[in-house]
């Protein structure tokens, strides 16, 4: 009970990760979470105005789904299949996010300076995140789901450019950005 | 996501400093075993559960969207610690800020659905 109350080594994520995208091609779908945000745009009428969202939003039904599932995974492991959410990180990273406001870094799951409601600095950082994450996967027409795993996988020469974009954009954040930021 | 912490921005940010292996540890196992995997459906001509042929689609040879596109979501991969799949993993976990990420990611979408006709592609 240890092995699966305490955190799990990275080759069990990988495997089923590998695994539901099998399941996912063995349903006739695919492996690829952010057109759940295009869905989501259709959803609240997008469609009317904007040809890009004007499709059939109940085809991809299938794949709101699964992001209902990763919610209800997310539930389940926290609050059934965790002691603690700490994480073991690298002391180095520790001593890096201390330098940078971030204490404790790694006592709790996420960063509390960072994940809360009562500050706009953090609110501003969170929107702008997700705006990048949002207008980001839609240009690349994917995600680290879509491109990094499954593109990768099929050998295709566009998702290894857009993981290589993932990249130079995640280091230019944390080593250019992140000093200026935070 | 949860239990190997790969919806954890810590891990996110320890990986952009290349100083753990753990998140390279999950994707370089979801990748290979993955390409195995399509490998093998294609050599075999595996079909799915209803009988009807697995379809692998080439993507369009281009280059500006792939990298500006992946440029720009690797920022905000960065600075928010998440990326679409594990977002939703935080908020059934009960990270509940997540949420502002979530709805600034559609807005996000939205604004480019707005302004694509206008981006190099």
């Amino acid at each position: 009970m240890e092995l699966i109350y305490g955190p799990w080594p990275w080759y069990t994520s990988g495997i089923l990760i590998a695994f539901v995208m099998l399941l996912l091609l063995m349903n006739g779908k695919y492996f690829g979470v952010s057109s759940n945000l295009r869905t989501l745009c259709t959803i609240c009428g997008a469609g009317n105005k904007i040809a890009f969202f004007k499709f059939d939003w109940k085809a991809q039904k299938w794949n709101l789904f699964l992001i209902t599932g990763a919610a209800i995974g997310g539930f389940i492991a926290v609050n059934f299949l965790s002691a603690d959410t700490n994480i073991a990180l690298n002391p180095k990273t520790v001593a890096n996010l201390e330098a940078l406001g971030f204490q404790n870094a790694g006592a709790h799951y996420l960063p509390t300076e960072l994940f809360r409601f009562d500050s706009i600095k953090s609110i501003l950082l969170l929107a702008l995140g997700g705006l990048f994450i949002g207008f980001g996967t839609r240009y690349a027409g994917g995600c680290t789901s879509g491109h990094a795993i499954s593109g990768l996988s099929n050998l295709q020469l566009p998702s290894l450019i857009a993981v290589l974009g993932f990249f130079v954009g995640g280091l230019a954040m944390i080593h250019l950005l992140f000093p200026l930021i935070f | 996501m949860l239990k190997s912490e790969a919806a954890s921005w810590f891990r996110i940010y320890e990986m952009f400093q290349f100083q753990s292996f753990h998140m390279y540890g999950i994707i370089g196992v979801a990748v290979f075993l993955g390409a195995v995997t399509i490998a093998v459906i294609k050599r075999f001509n595996i079909k799915a559960f209803d009988g009807s042929p697995i379809v692998f689609q080439d993507k369009a040879i281009s280059f500006k969207r792939y990298f500006f596109g992946g440029l720009i979501f690797g920022l905000g991969w960065a600075l928010a610690g998440a990326c679409p799949g594990p977002m939703f993993t935080l908020a059934g976990a009960g990270f509940f800020p997540i949420f502002i990420v979530i709805v600034f990611a559609v807005f996000g979408t939205y604004l480019y659905g707005r302004l694509k006709d206008k981006l190099p592609h």
